[in-house]
């Protein structure tokens, strides 16, 4: 048919965008990340980051601050988020606006902002200085504390602006409703606001963790390559000043990627259980 | 009330902790000097003068403001033609279309940029180090956002109810889509354009992995600044804040006279946890 072929031809530059861009180069990481130098296929990458000490200790670095990162940006988001959810229309709009605002505030720009409040002349520093408190005596902000500092920073905004949504499915006529039915605060939340709230949260908390995972701006803003993490060694690898060894980073990609999608899989299957009981 | 001064103070605490960089930037990049003392010893306009005058502050400026205007328009364009086309013709495809779209969540940037290396950077492609590659790769890194704001304002419109009524009326398809459909979009397409655009005024790791010093976007030259004179630094940062909050208040302003027409569109089709879980899926 002839309207046919000129129907499939609008489906060309997004066949070619993804094929360029995302599938062959994501390809490419899985087939190189099998092979030698010469093309010949290997395991040893793998073998390498999971014996080698200082690549398990990238991973492991990287968990933690995810980990670490993404809880106490959740519990952070799901007070204040609940907070805000019960402010009135205009400060609600406010407070909507600064967390919108500021979630996009992250990578060299935010690394060097925490060096002006936190470095060696950061204002906090000298404030607290003069003051004469060592509030800050044993704080390095370019250190592991200095950069879950940071991460913890970008990650609040961002759950915020996820979660709020989520407060806005629980309005107050259902708490009224559950009072009305003799319900104390506590059944309300026990009944209805927790289950209500809790695939949210928990959407909300992976998506955190796969965020930590990736950012690599701030890190290597902040701690530059002094700090062992998984994008900061990936980078290393394949643009470093010592040596590049491209089948080794792809190796490190596949095992990022892999670990990203485990967590969003996770997250998926929790979701689908979590309906389930609900129903 | 009685919870209502706690959430009050909750929500004051959690604003001036978000809005403490930017204000210490700003303070920072107003100060003379400030090196032992509680608050500077003088205030000056002399960094933001500084910065005024440094042709390759704008240069960068310029370029980051090109590459992104490239990509974003790439990919709304392959989108917007590709997601038409499946709603129209091939409805069954809307899943696949889905999955493809959200895929490049799951692979971080950085990784993404070794294959992309390995791909561009030989003797027979070589786009790495110029913005070709740049153009490419953030047009798929927004593709989830793109895609969810050009599905979403197509369902909110009834786009095939739309199409057939003006067939009815004799119009051909492509007619239909062009003066009556698209124009419709015209407020979800620019939502999702601002946020691609402001995603992508952030990106650093794949423009330095890729590219780096040879085309010196905004990011790239605020890296290499940030080992000279902070008090400049802290200026151009607080250039950069603005235009990040210029875009979020203008994307904010779009959203929010048609969230509530779109919500109760939606509500009718699906249950809220169903739109609060493909919320999620996309952010």
């Amino acid at each position: 048919m002839k309207r046919s072929w000129k129907v499939w031809l609008c489906l060309i530059p997004l066949t070619l965008l993804v094929l360029g861009f995302l599938l062959f180069p994501t390809l490419n990481m899985v087939i190189s990340s099998f092979q030698t130098d010469d093309g010949r296929f290997t395991l040893t990458h793998y073998q390498e980051l999971f014996t080698d000490a200082y690549y398990l200790q990238s991973i492991s670095n990287s968990l933690k601050i995810s980990l670490l990162s993404a809880t106490v940006a959740i519990v952070i988001a799901v007070i204040g988020g609940y907070s805000i959810s019960q402010l009135a229309e205009r400060s609600n709009k406010w407070m909507t606006t600064i967390s919108n605002m500021t979630s996009y505030f992250e990578g060299i720009p935010l690394a060097f902002s925490f060096i002006v409040l936190l470095g060696n002349n950061g204002l906090f520093t000298l404030l607290f200085n003069q003051l004469g408190l060592d509030v800050f005596g044993n704080f390095d902000l370019y250190s592991w504390v200095g950069l879950v500092v940071v991460y913890i920073y970008f990650q609040i905004p961002f759950a915020i602006i996820l979660l709020l949504p989520t407060y806005q499915a629980i309005n107050n006529e259902w708490r009224y409703a559950s009072n009305l039915l003799g319900g104390t605060g506590w059944t309300f939340w026990r009944k209805v606001g927790i289950p209500l709230l809790f695939p949210g949260v928990i959407g909300t908390y992976t998506i955190l963790i796969a965020n930590a995972l990736g950012a690599f701006a701030t890190a290597n803003a902040l701690v530059g390559s002094t700090y062992n993490l998984m994008p900061i060694q990936i980078a290393s690898l394949i643009s470093g000043d010592v040596f590049l060894q491209p089948n080794l980073a792809s190796a490190f990609g596949v095992l990022l990627a892999f670990i990203m999608i485990a967590a969003l899989w996770l997250n998926s299957k929790i979701m689908k259980k979590v309906r389930r009981d609900l129903r | 009330m009685k919870g209502t001064k706690w959430h009050i103070i909750v929500s004051v605490v959690l604003a001036i902790y978000l809005v403490l960089p930017l204000v210490g930037t700003l303070l920072y990049s107003l100060a003379g000097e400030w090196s032992t003392t509680i608050l500077p010893k003088s205030w000056t306009f002399e960094w933001y003068i500084q910065l005024f005058q440094d042709d390759r502050f704008f240069q960068a400026l310029g370029r980051t403001v090109f590459v992104i205007a490239v990509a974003v328009i790439l990919s709304i364009a392959v989108i917007l033609l590709a997601t038409i086309t499946i709603v129209l013709y091939f409805p069954k495809w809307e899943g696949a279309l889905k999955t493809i779209a959200l895929l490049p969540y799951s692979v971080p940037g950085v990784a993404l940029a070794v294959g992309l290396i390995n791909l561009y950077a030989n003797d027979v492609v070589n786009i790495a180090g110029t913005p070709w590659i740049l153009f490419g790769i953030y047009a798929i890194i927004i593709m989830p956002f793109v895609y969810q704001g050009i599905r979403n304002s197509l369902y909110t419109i009834n786009a095939r109810d739309m199409i057939q009524a003006a067939e009815l009326l004799g119009a051909s398809k492509l007619q239909a889509v062009i003066t009556v459909v698209l124009p419709n979009m015209k407020k979800g397409i620019f939502s999702a354009a601002f946020l691609a655009i402001s995603m992508l005024f952030g990106e650093f790791a794949l423009a330095n992995l890729l590219v780096g010093g040879r085309f010196e976007t905004l990011q790239i030259y605020l890296y290499q600044q940030l080992s000279k004179n902070g008090h400049l630094t802290s200026a151009i940062v607080i250039c950069y804040y603005t235009i990040i909050v210029w875009i979020t208040l203008f994307l904010l302003y779009l959203q929010s006279p048609k969230r509530q027409k779109q919500t109760r569109a939606i509500k009718q089709e699906m249950p809220i946890s169903a739109m609060q879980n493909a919320n999620l899926e996309g952010e």
